[in-house]
Parts: C-alpha cells; sequence; structure tokens
C-alpha cells in the first residue's frame, strides 16, 4: 500500500529509486538515517543542502531531494565550505566515503576540522574503493584483501575519528549499520551541534570487500559490526587490559566519542566579527 | 495475521538482510531475487526487517486491531 | 569623474572585482598573485563579503564553486604551479556551468620555476589544462587600468555564459603601478546572476538551454531542488549514460561561447592604417611591442601593432584579416612560442609568420623586438620566406 510510505521517504527524490548500490550495501541504511536525522532536526528541503565527494557514497546525493552537489573526487569539504560561509542559512551536510574523504581528499578533511566551519560531515566508511571495483582505502584493515592488495594489506589504516577530533572538529561520534536509530542519533547531535561535526558510519560492503574476506553475507557483515561494536559508556568503563584485548579482538567504541567542552565559535560566527571590525563597528 | 508486511518489488535486490534479522524466519529469498513473505502469521511486526533494509523495499506495520489487543 | 590614483595591476584586479560585484573569494597565497589576496582579505569584509584562505589551490577553487552555486560572485588568483593544481575544477566549472573567474598571473615555469620573473608561458594551459573537450575564456590586460576593466568584464562573462573565465595575467602588469582613474560605479555594466524563468510546477529544468544555449541555473537555498554534477547530465541535472545527450552537452558548452566569439574577442590596433607589417602581441608584452612599433614607425617603416585582449577564444577572424593585408606578422610573446601556432594557423599561409620569443626571466627591451621586426622584413623582402 503506497499509504505505508514512511514520513522520511519525501526527502528522496522517489523517481531515481531504486538506487545504484549493490545488493546488500550499507550506504543505503546511513542514507536513510541522514534523511531521518534531518527530519528530527526539522529541517527543510529548501534550507538543507547535500554535497558529496565521488565514489559509492557520494552517489547519495543525487536521490535526495534538496539542492544537492556531485562534486570532484575528495572535494566535497571545500565546496561544502562556500557554501556556507555564502549562504550561513543553509544546512550544509557532506556525504564522503573512506577513499574520498581521507585519502584523495585527507587535507580538506584536516582542515575542515580546524577551520570550524558550521558542516555535517557524514563518512560512509566501507574500507575499500567500491566504485572502481575494490581497491584499499585508507581504512582497509592491515591483512585486508582487495585488489590492489591481493596478499593481504600492509598499509596501517587510520582512525578517522581520532583524527577529526585532533585537528579541532567540535562534534566528533562513530556508528554501524547495524545500530540504525544510534546512527540516526548520532547525525541528528551532529547536525544540533554548531561548528564542524564529523560522524564515521561503519557501513558493509559484500561486493568488493566482504567476498574477498570471507564475509560475502550483507546479514554477516552486519553481524560481525553488532560484535565488534561497543557502546562509548561500556568501552570508558574497560580497565587497560581488557581494551586491550577488545582492539586485538577488532573491536571499537561507537558513540559520541568527542564533543568541545566550551562552545567553540564556528567560523562563520567568528567571520561575522571580522566584518564588523572591517565596517569600523567594533575595535 | 498480526501485521501488515509491504514488499516494493521494484526496490528489493534480494540481499537477505530482512530474513536474516527476521527472529520468526517470516521471510525468504524467493528463486527470482526477491524478498518474499513465507510465514506472515508468524510476524510479530518487531520492525527489524524494515530497520535494515538498505533499499527501502519492505515496510511492516502493527494492524490495528492488534495494538488494540496489546493495549 | 575620480581622483587619479597610483595603483598596482593586481590592486586593480581586486577592485574590479568588488567593483563587478564579487562577493566570495577564496585563495591560497603564490607569488605573484598574493597582493590579489591580500587586498581581497582587506576589502570584501568592508562590503559585507567574504574572504578564506583555504589549505590548498584545489581547496580554493572548490570553495568558489561552492560559493558561486549558492549566489555569490566569486573569483579565486594563482600562479602557474597552482594554476596547474586547479585544472581539475576548471573542467569541473565547465561541465557543471559554475560562473566563476580565475586569475592566473603568470610566471617562469616548468614547476616552480623562477617565482618572481615574469613569463607568459600559461597561454596554452589555460587553453587546454583541463582534461576533455572545452571552451575556453581568458583576457589578459596590458595597463593597470585595462586590468580593472578586464576583471569586471571577466565576471561579467561568467555570469552571462555560466563558465570559468581566466583572466591571464603577468607579473609585468600584476606588479606594474599606475596612475589609474577609475570609473563612478554606475558608469561599469554588471551582468546580474541568471535566474530560473519557470518555477518547479512549469516544469523548471535547471539545464535547459536559454535561447542564447546558457542554462538559467537556480542558485542553491532559493527551493529548486537541484542536482549539480561534474558527470555529462542532460537538462534535468542528473547524469545520463546516454550518447545522444553527450554529444549535444558537449557542442552546447562549445557553441554558447563560439556564437557569442564576436562579442567576446576584443583587439586593439596600433599604426595599422596601411601598415605592410604587423607585430600581433598580447600583456605586458604588448607594452614593448607598442614601443618598438612606435621606434620603428619614427624610422619610416610601415609596421603596426594588434594587440589581442581576449586571448581565448583565438582572434581567428581579426587574425586572417590581418594575413590578407600584410606580409609579414611578428609574434611577440615571452614564452618559447605559444601563440605563434595559433597566429600561423589562423593565417593560413597568407603570410609570413615569425616568433620573438624570449624566457630568461626578462622582459622584453624595445630593441630586442625591433631587431626581430628588422630581421622578419628583411627576410620577406628578400623573398626568402613569405
Amino acid at each position: 500500500m503506497a499509504e505505508l510510505t514512511r514520513s522520511y521517504e519525501k526527502y528522496f527524490r522517489q523517481n531515481r529509486l531504486p538506487h545504484l548500490w549493490c545488493p546488500g550495501c550499507g550506504n543505503g541504511i546511513a542514507m536513510k538515517a541522514i534523511v531521518q536525522a534531518i527530519e528530527k532536526q526539522g529541517w527543510t528541503q529548501d534550507n538543507t543542502v547535500i554535497v558529496s565527494g565521488i565514489g559509492c557514497s557520494s552517489r547519495a546525493s543525487g536521490y535526495m531531494d534538496f539542492d544537492t552537489l556531485h562534486t570532484a573526487h575528495g572535494r566535497a569539504i571545500p565546496f561544502a565550505t562556500g557554501i556556507k560561509l555564502a549562504r550561513p542559512e543553509l544546512n550544509v551536510v557532506v556525504i564522503t566515503g573512506d577513499g574520498d574523504c581521507c585519502a584523495i581528499g585527507g587535507n580538506h578533511f584536516i582542515h575542515g576540522c580546524r577551520r570550524n566551519v558550521d558542516l555535517t560531515v557524514v563518512l560512509f566508511n566501507n574500507a575499500i574503493y567500491g566504485m572502481t571495483g575494490g581497491q584499499a582505502s585508507p581504512m582497509t584493515p592491515l591483512g585486508g584483501k582487495a585488489t590492489t592488495t591481493p596478499y593481504g594489506s600492509v598499509d596501517r589504516p587510520f582512525d578517522p575519528c581520532h583524527l577529526a577530533k585532533a585537528a579541532g572538529a567540535t562534534f566528533v561520534a562513530r556508528s554501524t549499520a547495524f545500530h540504525v536509530q544510534h546512527m540516526t542519533d548520532m547525525i541528528a547531535q551532529g547536525m544540533a551541534s554548531r561548528g564542524f561535526s564529523f560522524i564515521e558510519t561503519q557501513v558493509q560492503c559484500p561486493t568488493s570487500y566482504g567476498r574477498r574476506n570471507k564475509m560475502p553475507s550483507p546479514a554477516e557483515m552486519l553481524k560481525w559490526l553488532q560484535q565488534h561494536a561497543v557502546l562509548k559508556p561500556a568501552w570508558d568503563r574497560l580497565d587497560r587490559e581488557k581494551k586491550k584485548a577488545y582492539i586485538l579482538d577488532h573491536k571499537f567504541p561507537i558513540g559520541v566519542l568527542h564533543q568541545a567542552k566550551r562552545p567553540e565559535l564556528d567560523y562563520d560566527a567568528a567571520y561575522d566579527q571580522v566584518i564588523e571590525r572591517a565596517q569600523g563597528v567594533k575595535a | 495475521m498480526k501485521s501488515e508486511i509491504t514488499i516494493k518489488q521494484a526496490r528489493c535486490k534480494g540481499c537477505g538482510i530482512c530474513a536474516a534479522f527476521c527472529p520468526k524466519q517470516v521471510l525468504a529469498v524467493s528463486e527470482l531475487g526477491k524478498i518474499q513473505v513465507v510465514k506472515g502469521e508468524d510476524c510479530i511486526a518487531c520492525g527489524q526487517c524494515e530497520l535494515r533494509c538498505p533499499d527501502y523495499a519492505i515496510f511492516v506495520d502493527k494492524l490495528e486491531d492488534m495494538k488494540g489487543a496489546t493495549a | 569623474m575620480r581622483e587619479a590614483r597610483l595603483m598596482q595591476g593586481n590592486e586593480a584586479c581586486a577592485e574590479g572585482a568588488i567593483a563587478a560585484g564579487v562577493d566570495f573569494f577564496a585563495g591560497y597565497p603564490i607569488t605573484p598573485s598574493t597582493e590579489i589576496a591580500e587586498m581581497m582579505a582587506k576589502l570584501l569584509p568592508k562590503q559585507g563579503g567574504k574572504f578564506v584562505q583555504m589549505e590548498d589551490e584545489i581547496a580554493a577553487m572548490g570553495a568558489i564553486l561552492g560559493a558561486s552555486l549558492a549566489g555569490s560572485k566569486v573569483m579565486d588568483a594563482t600562479s602557474g604551479p597552482g594554476f596547474s593544481l586547479k585544472q581539475e575544477l576548471i573542467g569541473y566549472a565547465v561541465c557543471a556551468e559554475i560562473p566563476c573567474v580565475l586569475v592566473d598571473v603568470q610566471r617562469v615555469g616548468p614547476s616552480t620555476g623562477q617565482p618572481t620573473a615574469p613569463s607568459q608561458g600559461d597561454l596554452m594551459q589555460v587553453r587546454w589544462g583541463t582534461h576533455g573537450d572545452h571552451p575556453m575564456i581568458a583576457l589578459s590586460p596590458w595597463s593597470v587600468r585595462e586590468t580593472y576593466d578586464a576583471t569586471i568584464m571577466a565576471v561579467n562573462y561568467a555570469e552571462r555564459f555560466r563558465t570559468p573565465v581566466i583572466l591571464l595575467m603577468d607579473e609585468m602588469v600584476g606588479h606594474l603601478r599606475e596612475n589609474v582613474t577609475l570609473p563612478e560605479p554606475g558608469e561599469i555594466e554588471i551582468y546580474p546572476r541568471r535566474k530560473p524563468k519557470k518555477t518547479r510546477a512549469e516544469g523548471y529544468e535547471p539545464f535547459e538551454p536559454d535561447t542564447d544555449l546558457v542554462p538559467n541555473v537556480a542558485d542553491f537555498g532559493e527551493g529548486y531542488h537541484i542536482h549539480v554534477t561534474g558527470l555529462i547530465h542532460d537538462d534535468t541535472g542528473f547524469p545520463v549514460g546516454s550518447a545522444q545527450v553527450t554529444e549535444s552537452s558537449i557542442r552546447r558548452l562549445h557553441e554558447k561561447i563560439m556564437r557569442a566569439s564576436d562579442e567576446i574577442v576584443h583587439t586593439e590596433s596600433y599604426f595599422m592604417e596601411d601598415a605592410e607589417y604587423a607585430v600581433v602581441s598580447f600583456g605586458g608584452t604588448a607594452r614593448t611591442a607598442y614601443e618598438a612599433v612606435k621606434n620603428m614607425r619614427e624610422q619610416g617603416l610601415s609596421v603596426g601593432l594588434l594587440r589581442l585582449l581576449t586571448v581565448w577564444p583565438f582572434a581567428d577572424k581579426v587574425i586572417a584579416e590581418l594575413a590578407e593585408k600584410v606580409k609579414g606578422i611578428l609574434v611577440a610573446e615571452l614564452n618559447y612560442g605559444q601563440m605563434v601556432h595559433e597566429v600561423r594557423r589562423a593565417a593560413g599561409g597568407k603570410c609570413a609568420v615569425e616568433l620573438c620569443g624570449k624566457y630568461n626571466m626578462k622582459s622584453f627591451e624595445p630593441v630586442e623586438i625591433e631587431a626581430e621586426i628588422e630581421k622578419m622584413v628583411g627576410d620577406v623582402e628578400k623573398g626568402g620566406r613569405a
């Protein structure tokens, strides 16, 4: 029955669905979490802009019924910076992937965190380059098989949440495609937080990652996320030894990992002061 | 039947996530690669299938009389 | 009229941008263009506009494209190495039809080259730097005052054709100081941002071409829910993998500009009446060429100067007409020979075309060009090369 269509469905361009992602891809779950977070925040389709880079994740913008911008590989954050500074009243959400954000766009990611423009950046981390057929990304785990690491990856991955926090992001959170409501909540909190918010969503890529790494079933990949994600409060209660064991077992914390204690001035607000000083209103 | 399950066939890619997370084995992927309801009467309308469907292809609603019965 | 002011070329560029309505500038420091960014940082917030110094050249280009889509008139300035880095996004702006002005104050290359020394070696990169088939508009001013006017023209063309426009400066003009009198704001013509002519209900399609083949793309935040991509797309803005759409959109991107090329191509002639020989030049080098031609005229040689303000699209018609009239053309450019190839192509063998090039960190002296004019005249008169 058409009436069963959920309220969040109005945020999709119905004529563009079904999306192009492979069967069982986690990107669809993360995209739904974003529109549900937008709904929760009360943002409208007219005052929200979705900006994406290039890659599987970044095809999301085409399905979302807002003003949407599918930029060049790695460059979503600079484009979003321009939009937000030009029109501060618009809510700007960036959708990016692990290759887009952390490899080719790594410098923009770091400086986006530092500059603290009021953006919500959602990373769809599937640990692989899916669009080009399964090459290793900066998030491919050590030993992980990809078309460019046929004998297992020897490149150490990094933790984008640690990076975001160190570079100055004022809100940093992580969730997974198994924890859908939690993911929605993390994104909504990021949207509510003024300044540069970063949310890593771990999503499964059964086609390009799972099949090469003994996890061909999408449901199995989701169960792996369920078993390895530990809620932040529980993670914090772990003693040193236990935490070490968890890390060796590839377990990781999910939740709000960092939030600036005192609300720092975001770039837009700070630049308003620049304008006032330039115009001689304030000394 | 305690619930109404709606499947948007055009969107379903038969990934099987909904069937795998169904606690009552209500769903199964058909030979045509689409999800189908095989034991509708066992559905408890928990919504696990809808929650993780990456393709927005399955929706489950509690039937009104059921809601009344549990109230 | 305003009072005359002593002003640098780069400063005139910044002032021109403000006069043209630029309200967003993103940049990254690089000699010899940096003064433009510094001026914009100072001037823009006074006007309520915004300046942002980005983390690299690519980010600066990305930021201006985002701001342009959100309704701002935008500019970014750089030099050769930075210009190379921006190439991918220049092509993005061509394909996605985003108005923007990019200033390239040229210096000696390749690579880091000779950072503060003058050169005109980016002429071909301006035209062909980004990948794929694309048109290009580039203006190369020769004086401080013309830099001001050309910046306004560049902003207007960017808005009118919804395309990137390159202001191709060189270190000579960028760092030149001259006394200039700027026009009053009311004397300046501004091309406003194009607006949709239909509502969504009336079937608005953001990339549907208007009668001039340019689409009236809505700005973000106007409620049109448009999609913008660097993938080849149809009038709806969504990517399409069709041969027909690919062919027609690439053709339209070229035609929207080439159809107006007579309006866009600006050239100036000096001492050209009855001239038997001509020097063709552009930018800062044209100043020296002017001096050389004037000196040769005083010595009784029938030579004139054709100066190209618009370097792209190339002045094919003007050069073809010139080649019919004169016996020989000398192309004076501060590089190993770039424009000379275009002039030869456009001249179509109707007259001799010789290069007067230089690439040793120094701008031309008039005597150097005069010597090359004499050499060309000698060759042609001997019948050797005509």
